[in-house]
């Protein structure tokens, strides 16, 4: 390909003879989201691929105005080629899961089974950690509003994308992580303020330091 | 009755303990993640001239993704150049 400055693809790819510039930078996405997604194996990558990158153009075609120099060119372009392709990957993935089955049908909660597998055999503090699991949940029942119950229930305990979980709630991801960070921020103060449980002690009494 | 696991309440409490007040948003971290790829490549301190976003990254699991996708790709090609 081509060596190309910033200052030139800008040109180039807005310019009367902008299809070979177009061109050139299809082939480098195309090239770079084979390597963005080396860990992903499908039989179809190769069109899933091109459809990506078709789809990545004109999102950067079209912002090309947007687009501040402040890194390559081409490396802007890889990102928005790369944020096309795992948008749509999770989109598949997750399409048919609901955050609906994420969210508990009555307030009773069942660590027990998991739980016990992975942590300290110390009696002790099994028990103070059944105690604080339980008064979080109990403060995400009673001081977070229903959205971020949903968000967290589904985001935090179903480990689903934020995009995906975002659509689902009709709002878009950036929203969503501040939404969760929002709750999270309710959560720590009020047990704080309600349990005496810093975060310090959490941390210590779930072994996460 | 819904069953928890302790990984996933591990996640949540470490993400309460750990909350930061200038935590930035997947959006901001998306406008800045393709500086932050320059920089590593280039052998320079990202996480000291762009805190905010390794903080970003290390909190949320699809930037990761993507950041470690578009490091990939742009390392490579970058090698092809050499």
């Amino acid at each position: 390909m081509k060596e190309r400055t910033n200052q030139e693809w800008l040109e180039e790819l807005q310019g009367p003879q902008k299809s070979r510039a177009i061109t050139d930078l299809r082939n480098y996405l195309v090239e770079g989201l084979g390597y963005a997604l080396s860990s992903h194996h499908r039989e179809d990558m190769e069109t899933l691929i091109e459809d990506f990158v078709q789809e990545a153009l004109l999102k950067i075609l079209d912002n090309l105005d947007t687009f501040r120099g402040e890194s390559k060119l081409t490396t802007w372009a890889q990102k928005i080629a790369v944020r096309v392709a795992y948008t749509e990957i999770r989109r598949k993935r997750w399409e048919d899961v609901s955050i609906e089955q994420f969210i508990p049908e009555d307030s009773g909660m069942d660590f027990t089974p998991e739980i016990l597998t992975d942590r300290d055999p110390n009696p002790e503090q099994i028990t103070t950690q059944d105690m604080l699991m339980d008064k979080v949940i109990k403060l995400i029942e009673t001081e977070l509003t229903e959205r971020q119950q949903q968000a967290i229930y589904a985001v935090m305990f179903g480990g689903m994308p934020l995009q995906e979980v975002a659509r689902q709630m009709g709002t878009n991801r950036n929203a969503l992580y501040k939404m969760i960070y929002d709750a999270r921020s309710k959560l720590k103060d009020s047990l704080m303020l309600q349990e005496g449980i810093s975060p310090e002690e959490l941390l210590e009494v779930f072994d996460l330091k | 009755m819904t069953t928890i696991e302790a990984q996933a309440m591990k996640r949540l409490l470490r993400s309460l303990a750990n909350i930061n007040p200038d935590e930035i948003g997947c959006d901001d971290c998306f406008e800045v993640v393709d500086q932050f790829v320059e920089l590593e490549l280039a052998g320079k301190d990202a996480e000291e001239a762009l805190p905010l976003v390794k903080d970003h990254l290390n909190r949320c699991e699809a930037c990761r993704e993507e950041y470690r996708a578009l490091y990939r790709a742009v390392k490579k090609l970058s090698e092809q150049d050499d």
